[in-house]
C-alpha cells in the first residue's frame, strides 16, 4: 500500500464513495436530486465502478497518474451535475429561484459544491505528487562506470585493493581504515555536513580480476561495491568496470542523500574513476586554480576563479 | 603579481593577484618574459566560448624562465633558471592519447573533464588561461604562471634564439602547421587558406614548406592579404570578389586541391543575407556558430581534397554542406593542435631559417597595455596582426 498519507486518505474516499454508489444505486440518486430513471441509475453505478477501480490504484500503487485519473472523474462528475442543473434551471435567475422551491436541486446543488471541493484536494495531491516523484529516492541506487587505464591488471588491482587509498579519490569518502584481511571501516561524507560510517568486508578477491566488498549487517547506509579488471584491446593496458550499490534508508537521509549524488549519480563515479586513473598515470589527482580542491572539483561550482590562490584559499584547499 | 584578468564580456582588466604556487608535485613556476594574445582568446572575450568566470587570467601563449620546480620533477627535465616555451595544451605524457601524441586530447590533465564531456561527449586537455571547460588553469598574461606536468611540457630553448622567435611554438606556429600537416600537402597542391590572420599565415608558411605549389589566403582586411603577398602568395579578398570564382579562375576550374579553415566560429561573411541569418540563429542560441568559412571551404574545394580547420568551434552548426562533403568525398580533419608533437621539428625549421614567425608580430605592448592588445586586435584597428606583450 503507499506510503502517502493525503493518496491513502483519497484512496479510502473513492472506497466510501463508490460502494453505495454502485451496489444502491436507487437510493444514491435520490440523494443526489438528479431525479430516478433507468439512464440516471446507469449513470451512478458507473461512477460508483470507476471511483472504486481509482481506489485500487490510489491505495495499491498511490503513483501520480492515478491522481490525476481522480482529477478526471472530478471533471467528468461535475459535467454530469451540470447537466442536471441546467435541465432544469437555465439561467442564474431562474436557477435561485427553483432553488427556494425545489429540494431535490438544492440537493444536487450541494453535491456539485462538494464535488467542486474535493476537486481542489485532487488537484493539490496530483500536482504536488507529481511535482515531488521526481525527487523521490530511489530504493536502490546502482551506480557504474568504467575506466581504461595504461596499466598492468595486477598494477590496478593492486591500488585499489588497498582500500585506504580510495578517499584519495572517491570524492565522498573521508577515510576508510583497513581493520582486518577482509575487513575495513568506512567514513564517508555525507550531506548536512555529517558523516556515516559502516563497516564493510571484502566477499570476493581475485588479484588481478575481481574486487567485491559489502557493508557488514547494521550499516546506516547499506551498499556493494564491485569492481572488475579486464584487458583493454591492446593486452596491454586495463579496463576497469565499477559498479557500486547503495540501499537507502528511507526519510530525510535517504532523500538527502539522493540529492547528494545529483540527478545523474553515474558522473561522480565516472569522476572517481578518471581520478583513480590520474593517480595511476601521473602520480597525484591533478589541481588547477579553478579545482584546487582536486577530487572535490564538481562541488566546487562555480568554481575559484582561474587565478593563484591567495595563502588562506591555499590552506582550504589542501584541508 | 599583474594578470591580465577577465572581468565580464568584453572586459579584460590587469589586475593585482597572488602569486602562483605549486599544486602538484610535477609543477613548475614560470616568471613570463614574453606571452601573446591569441585569435581565440578573442572568443573567450566575448563569451562565445561558456565556463569563464570573474576573475580568471587569461592567456595560453607564453615562455619565460623557470624560478621553482615541484618535488617531482627531476633534475635532468627542468630546472630553476631553464628558459622555456610553455605549450599550450596541458598533457601529462603517460595516457594513450599522450602516447598516440595526440596531446590535446590528454586524459589526465583536465579537472573539469566531467563538465567538458557534458559539452563534447568526451573530454579534451586542460588549457591555460582557457575557461573552466578545460579545467580552469591560470593563463600566462601574467607576471607568473604554473605549469603543470613541467617535466614532459615545456619546450627547453639553449641556442641564443630571442623570445619573439619561439614565442609562437606555445601556439600559433604548430596549429598553422598542423593544418597543413593534416592536408597531407603534394608537391603540385594548390592550398588555399580561410582567414589571413596569424594561424592563417603561418599556415601558408606551412604549407610553403611542406611543398605547396601555390599558396591562396582569403580574407577581407586589405592589410592582412597584403601582409600575405608580401612573401609571396596570392590573395582574395572575399569583400571584394566571389570567392568561388576567383578560386575556380586560379586553379584552372579545378577548386583548391587543399583547403585550411584558420577563422572558426566567428566568421565574417560577404554576403548579407547569410550572415545575417548566421547572427541571428547565433543571437538566438540556435546555433553558436558561425560557420561561413568553413561551409565555403567545403563547397569550394576539389574533388576529393581535404578540408583542415584548425579554427576554433564550440558547439553547434546549422546548415553543414553534408552534400558536397559526403557526395565529392572530401576529408574533413580537425584538432586542437598537438602542440608537443610539433615544438622541437619547429624549433629546428625556425634555426635553419625556414620559417620566420616574427613576420606576424605588429604590436608590442607592456602586459599593462594588455585590454588595448585586445580592442586593437578585435576591431582590426591600426592594422592589428598579433599583439606580443611583455611583463
Amino acid at each position: 500500500m503507499t506510503d502517502d498519507k493525503l493518496t491513502r486518505i483519497l484512496g479510502w474516499a473513492s472506497v466510501g464513495l463508490g460502494t453505495p454508489l454502485l451496489l444502491a444505486p436507487a437510493p444514491s440518486v435520490t440523494a443526489l436530486g438528479i431525479g430516478d430513471g433507468p439512464q440516471q441509475r446507469a449513470a451512478v453505478a458507473g461512477v460508483g465502478a470507476r471511483e472504486l477501480v481509482a481506489a485500487a490504484g490510489l491505495l495499491g500503487w498511490g503513483s501520480p497518474p492515478w491522481l490525476w485519473a481522480r482529477v478526471a472523474g472530478d471533471m467528468m462528475d461535475l459535467a454530469l451535475l451540470g447537466q442536471a442543473i441546467r435541465g432544469r434551471a437555465v439561467t442564474p435567475r431562474a436557477f435561485m429561484t427553483a432553488l427556494r422551491k425545489d429540494e431535490s436541486l438544492l440537493r444536487t446543488a450541494a453535491a456539485t459544491a462538494a464535488v467542486m471541493a474535493v476537486t481542489g484536494v485532487d488537484m493539490y495531491a496530483a500536482v504536488t505528487r507529481s511535482l515531488g516523484s521526481k525527487r523521490r529516492p530511489r530504493d536502490t541506487m546502482v551506480l557504474t562506470a568504467a575506466v581504461t587505464v595504461t596499466r598492468s591488471r595486477n598494477e590496478v588491482y593492486a591500488r585499489w585493493r588497498q582500500m585506504e587509498n580510495l578517499p584519495d579519490f572517491m570524492a565522498h569518502l573521508d577515510r576508510v581504515t583497513t581493520t582486518g584481511p577482509q575487513t575495513s571501516h568506512w567514513r564517508a561524507a555525507a550531506p548536512l555536513g555529517k558523516s556515516v560510517e559502516w563497516d564493510a568486508r571484502i566477499t570476493d578477491d581475485i588479484p588481478g580480476e575481481r574486487l567485491a566488498w559489502q557493508s557488514v549487517d547494521g550499516s546506516g547506509i547499506r551498499n556493494e561495491g564491485e569492481v572488475r579488471f579486464t584487458p583493454a584491446p591492446n593486452e596491454q593496458d586495463t579496463e576497469l568496470h565499477a559498479t557500486i550499490r547503495y540501499s537507502l534508508p528511507g526519510g530525510k537521509l535517504g532523500k538527502a542523500f539522493a540529492r547528494y549524488f545529483g540527478e545523474e549519480p553515474h558522473q561522480q563515479l565516472d569522476d572517481d574513476l578518471r581520478r583513480f586513473k590520474q593517480v595511476l598515470e601521473t602520480g597525484e589527482v591533478v589541481r588547477s586554480e579553478g579545482a584546487p580542491g582536486g577530487k572535490r572539483a564538481r562541488h566546487e561550482f562555480p568554481q575559484h576563479p582561474a587565478r593563484p590562490l591567495t595563502d588562506k584559499e591555499f590552506a582550504e584547499a589542501r584541508s | 603579481m599583474k594578470a591580465n584578468c577577465w572581468v565580464k564580456r568584453n572586459t579584460v582588466r590587469v589586475e593585482n593577484v597572488p602569486d602562483p604556487t605549486i599544486l602538484n608535485r610535477r609543477d613548475a613556476i614560470v616568471k613570463v618574459t614574453s606571452t601573446a594574445i591569441c585569435g581565440s582568446d578573442l572568443h573567450l572575450l566575448d563569451g562565445y566560448v561558456p565556463t569563464m568566470q570573474k576573475g580568471d587570467v587569461m592567456g595560453h601563449e607564453f615562455m619565460g624562465e623557470v624560478v621553482e620546480v615541484g618535488p617531482d620533477v627531476s633534475q635532468d627535465k627542468l630546472r630553476v633558471g631553464d628558459r622555456v616555451v610553455v605549450p599550450f595544451p596541458i598533457a601529462c605524457g603517460a595516457c594513450a592519447a599522450c602516447r598516440a601524441e595526440l596531446y590535446s586530447l590528454c586524459e589526465n590533465s583536465n579537472p573539469n573533464a566531467g563538465l567538458a564531456e557534458k559539452f563534447f561527449g568526451h573530454p579534451t586537455c586542460g588549457i591555460f588561461g582557457y575557461s573552466h571547460l578545460t579545467g580552469g588553469f591560470a593563463g600566462g598574461q601574467a607576471e607568473y604562471a604554473r605549469v603543470p606536468f613541467a617535466d614532459v611540457n615545456p619546450l627547453k630553448i639553449e641556442s641564443g634564439l630571442d623570445d619573439e622567435q619561439v614565442l609562437f611554438l606555445s601556439d600559433i606556429l604548430p596549429t598553422g602547421y598542423m593544418a597543413a600537416d593534416m592536408c597531407d600537402i603534394k608537391p603540385d597542391d594548390v592550398v588555399a587558406v580561410w582567414g589571413a590572420g596569424p594561424v592563417g599565415q603561418l599556415a601558408m608558411d606551412s604549407a610553403r614548406v611542406l611543398g605547396a605549389k601555390k599558396v591562396i589566403a582569403i580574407d577581407k582586411q586589405p592589410y592582412r592579404l597584403e601582409m600575405a603577398e608580401r612573401v609571396g602568395y596570392d590573395s582574395i579578398n572575399f569583400d571584394e570578389v566571389d570567392v568561388r570564382s576567383a578560386l575556380l579562375e586560379m586553379t584552372g576550374g579545378r577548386g583548391p586541391d587543399k583547403c585550411i579553415e584558420a577563422v572558426g566560429m566567428e566568421g565574417d561573411h560577404g554576403s548579407g543575407p547569410i550572415h545575417a541569418y548566421d547572427r541571428a540563429m547565433q543571437a538566438s542560441r540556435s546555433e553558436s556558430e558561425r560557420p561561413h568559412a568553413l561551409r565555403q571551404a567545403i563547397t569550394s574545394c576539389r574533388n576529393g581534397g581535404v578540408v583542415s580547420v584548425v579554427g576554433v568551434f564550440g558547439g553547434f552548426i546549422d546548415k553543414f554542406p553534408s552534400g558536397s562533403w559526403m557526395n565529392r568525398s572530401i576529408t574533413l580533419r580537425t584538432g586542437q593542435a598537438h602542440v608537443q608533437r610539433y615544438m622541437k621539428p619547429l624549433l629546428r625549421r625556425i634555426e635553419n631559417g625556414e620559417i620566420d614567425p616574427t613576420r606576424v608580430i605588429t604590436h608590442r605592448l607592456p602586459l599593462q597595455r594588455a585590454p588595448h592588445g585586445y580592442d586593437i586586435f578585435k576591431h582590426k584597428k591600426e592594422n592589428c596582426e598579433k599583439v606580443v606583450l611583455t611583463p
